[in-house]
């Protein structure tokens, strides 16, 4: 056998694999959304029905809180963890990316037991708050996901900064907070896209957390869950997964162009 | 084992001719060094003769009676020294060199004596059980060689064998290598860019330029009588002689030269060694540089040729910079070459 | 560098993250071993809902063990030869099939599993059986497979160290086998544990792919949130920790010491 036949029998495995399970499912995916009665306009009817607009647009609105939240939280840790060395540096570490590892699902009963009717804030506040199943409690079990993701792109690119040019900045006269503007900001701007995205678009597609907790509100994949499972509305649910693995798959593509590694989502 | 090699040629799927058709003959025990600057197709000729590339469908290669052509490179028996090395980083020193004998499926105890018997040859005994990353340069050499001539292969080739090495270690090991290689006794073709490593190490070296061999011989006859102009430059340095030829002189800036012959049309070339500087010469020149080498003086001259001439003074002092001196060249020592040549 | 106060505002956000992830993780942990988490503590300390637990999940864990074992072969047999097939064939065609395959990072689960089930879902023996929940999973994980691999492969002088092995007399399958596998071993060790972390805490795709017969470990998570008492839910998640913080401590060493290597 030649070098060449084996190298492409090498590859042959996994492009049936991905022939099969992958390419001609998501083939039949597409073809299945345009077989409901509105055909093709379908797509149209994501934008015109209310339903379906207002999910959307409260899915949009959640993911970027969620994005914005991770994105303070995580490069302002992810930032002091790169430049300081201290003891239990490592248990901080390790305690940040812990979630990396949880299915949706568990985030979801985690925010439960924090803010649920039997939660934590429940027992401790006097007016007995519960928030777990509204948009606040999406939004939390996104953050909770969200932190690991974007502090491991974050301290990446942290790590690669060349102090030296912070240091030039401050000889020139530069206070710690222009210094932060227009050097270390900068710096780690295509992390920052790029971590942005990832968990931007991991919020967007996250189904077990809101499987769990949003019992009160809507958010695509429910929908899209709802319409396969009770309404049995099968184009509309291949249609929405057909917009929602677009909006993800492009927002990646961008993230990895950027940061050249995508940490796995699981959401 | 002889090695025969009739129009073969390589041409790139873009139609870049890497190598132009070539004819080339090793004997039985010949070390050839196929020399020549980067890009001129030597690493390509090697490549093909190993059989990791494929060369143009009229070539031929033999090896004694055995086409071998189409024959792919794990079942040609020949053994290569890459120029990175390519040791295996997975295994230890004795099982990088073991690794041909295993393929050959040779029992345990043989593969254990045959790899002794190399690591004694090589001098590498100390660092049997070593893993590769553990190694010096020259010690990841050695190694090299050694699991190339292990299986005990038809033939021997090296890719640049020496150049992943500092300059002062490469000199010790060019002749380490030297004498190993005649230790072995085997057919050997080497690689390199540099002329003094091919013409310490190799019986006959072959010059290449764009893709072909352009003169082949041994060291001294490449030497003394260089075909072409590249050869002349390329092998020993040699220096342009441009001035007007009338008859059997050469009329120069600084004077005229005989020369042996009748030059018309022909380019004429002298080395460094033999611009000797005598009060009675016919040139004249200024000094312009003197370098301190040691054994010798390297000095420029301007006022001879437009392009400046060097010549190698050997004594106890040397002329100061400035000065104006008379300059001879033995007619015997001028190299004429065909003018179409010299514009290569 | 920056100012003191700046570092404790840091050092401050830092701690509030770390407890916003620890406390709920810490708060499960002890729900599943309080007698009564509505009375507190001080109901006292029980295994009782670890025994139910496993008397009521202990098919779903083996089944999570099971799946993701059967995965990590099926990524194992799919994912190192063409890691080495992408690795020795670069070019746009190589490019492209890596971008098609890592689809599954970037599209949800839940659309994925969507168009399985369109495709497969009438094919009644195979819906049905335990292959049909590892093809999701294999699927999802075989990206983070390859690539592993591949980071590992690309950082060394493949094509060099193979035709050192071609000229000592290896065929192209002893050159996989001799010098490949062992020198992308760190690549595969990593890929390995992070399919198995994974497929352990695989939901999206499982939940639509899963059959009443057939629970993951995750998909009785769910169940038992939706439908056990709060002590149950959280002796499972506990459960559920013990197995996945090691696998995901050791996918984390492996994965750095596998980047070490590839630099």
């Amino acid at each position: 056998m030649s070098n060449r036949t084996f190298i492409m029998a090498c590859l042959a495995p996994l492009l049936v694999f991905s022939l099969a399970f992958l390419a001609l499912p998501l083939v039949r995916l597409f073809l299945a959304s345009g077989e409901g009665d509105a055909g093709w306009a379908i797509y149209l009817d994501i934008l015109r029905k209310p339903r379906y607009l207002n999910t959307l647009i409260l899915t949009v609105l959640v993911s970027l809180a969620t994005t914005f939240a991770a994105l303070a939280v995580s490069t302002t840790a992810g930032m002091f963890l790169v430049r300081n060395r201290f003891r239990g540096r490592g248990t901080l570490l390790s305690v940040l990316t812990l979630p990396l590892a949880f299915p949706g699902v568990v985030v979801g009963f985690l925010i439960i037991l924090l803010g649920g009717r039997q939660g934590l804030v429940n027992q401790l506040t006097p007016n007995h708050v519960v928030f777990a199943y509204s948009a606040l409690g999406l939004f939390l079990g996104y953050l909770y996901f969200s932190i690991p993701r974007v502090l491991l792109t974050v301290m990446a690119a942290a790590e690669k900064l060349d102090p030296s040019l912070e240091e030039a900045a401050r000889t020139m006269g530069a206070s710690p907070y222009r210094v932060v503007v227009d050097v270390i900001l900068p710096g780690l701007m295509p992390s920052l896209i790029a971590s942005g995205a990832i968990a931007f678009a991991t919020a967007m597609g996250a189904f077990g957390t809101a499987f769990t907790l949003a019992t009160d509100i809507d958010v695509i994949p429910m929908v899209i869950y709802t319409e396969f499972t009770l309404s049995a509305n099968i184009a509309m649910a291949a249609a929405l997964s057909i917009v929602l693995g677009i909006i993800t798959w492009i927002l990646l593509l961008i993230a990895r162009s950027l940061s050249g590694s995508t940490v796995a989502a699981g959401g | 084992m002889t090695l025969r090699l009739t129009n073969t040629a390589k041409t790139y799927p873009d139609g870049t001719k890497a190598l132009l058709s070539t004819e080339l003959s090793v004997a039985k025990g010949e070390i050839v060094s196929l020399l020549g600057p980067s890009g001129c197709g030597k690493t390509t000729l090697l490549r093909i003769i190993a059989g990791l590339e494929k060369p143009d469908a009229s070539s031929e290669i033999w090896f004694d009676d055995d086409n071998v052509t189409t024959l792919p490179v794990e079942r040609r028996q020949v053994g290569m020294v890459f120029q990175s090395y390519a040791l295996f980083p997975n295994m230890s020193v004795r099982a990088n060199i073991g690794y041909g004998l295993k393929m050959q499926r040779l029992s345990k105890p043989e593969i254990d004596a045959r790899v002794t018997e190399v690591l004694e040859m090589c001098q590498l005994q100390p660092f049997a059980g070593r893993a590769i990353t553990a190694l010096s340069g020259g010690q990841r050499q050695r190694v090299a060689l050694a699991r190339a001539i292990a299986p005990r292969p038809r033939l021997l080739l090296l890719d640049e064998p020496l150049s992943a090495l500092d300059a002062s270690l490469r000199e010790t090991l060019r002749d380490e290598l030297a004498i190993l290689l005649r230790k072995f006794d085997i057919t050997a073709i080497f690689v390199t860019h540099d002329q003094d490593e091919a013409m310490a190490i190799a019986d006959r070296v072959a010059v290449m330029s764009h893709g072909r061999v352009v003169q082949s011989g041994t060291p001294e006859d490449l030497y003394r009588n260089p075909t072409s102009a590249f050869v002349a430059g390329f092998v020993g340095n040699a220096m342009t002689l441009r001035g007007r030829v009338k008859g059997s002189t050469l009329h120069l800036d600084g004077g005229v030269l005989p020369l042996p012959k009748d030059g018309t049309g022909q380019t004429v070339f002298v080395r460094a060694e033999d611009v000797r500087i005598v009060e009675d010469g016919p040139l004249r020149g200024k000094v312009e540089t003197v370098t301190f080498l040691g054994t010798h003086y390297r000095i420029g001259l301007s006022g001879i040729t437009a392009e400046g001439l060097a010549s190698i003074h050997s004594g106890q002092t040397a002329p100061k910079v400035g000065t104006t001196v008379h300059v001879a060249v033995e007619p015997a020592a001028l190299m004429l070459l065909p003018e179409e040549a010299g514009a290569a | 560098m920056l100012s003191s106060k700046t570092k404790i505002l840091q050092l401050i956000v830092t701690l509030s993250a770390c407890a916003f992830l620890l406390v709920p993780t810490i708060l499960s942990v002890m729900a599943g071993v309080t007698a009564n988490y509505f009375k507190g503590i001080s109901s006292g300390l029980t295994l009782k809902w670890i025994y139910r637990v496993w008397e009521l999940y202990a098919d779903s864990i083996f089944l999570s063990l099971w799946l993701a074992f059967a995965c990590l072969i099926c990524t194992l047999i799919i994912g190192l030869p063409a890691a080495y097939g992408l690795a020795r064939n670069p070019g746009w065609l190589s490019r492209l099939l890596e971008e098609f395959i890592s689809l599954p990072l970037a599209v949800p689960g839940l659309a994925l599993a969507l168009a399985l089930l369109q495709l497969y879902g009438s094919m009644k023996g195979f819906r049905a059986s335990w292959t049909f929940i590892l093809v999701g999973h294999v699927l999802y994980t075989l990206p983070f497979m390859v690539r592993s691999i591949l980071a590992v492969l690309g950082a060394m002088d493949l094509k060099t160290l193979e035709e050192g092995a071609a000229t000592l007399g290896a065929s192209p399958w002893q050159r996989f086998r001799d010098i490949v596998v062992p020198n992308a071993m760190p690549g595969i060790l990593a890929g390995a544990l992070t399919v198995v972390t994974l497929s352990i805490g695989e939901f999206n795709l499982t939940w639509m792919l899963h059959t009443p017969y057939l629970k993951t470990l995750p998909v009785g998570l769910a169940d038992s949130y939706a439908s056990m008492r709060l002590e149950i839910a959280s002796a499972y998640t506990l459960v559920f920790f013990v197995l996945i913080v090691p696998l995901l401590m050791a996918m984390q060493w492996a994965s750095a010491r596998a980047q070490r290597i590839a630099k």
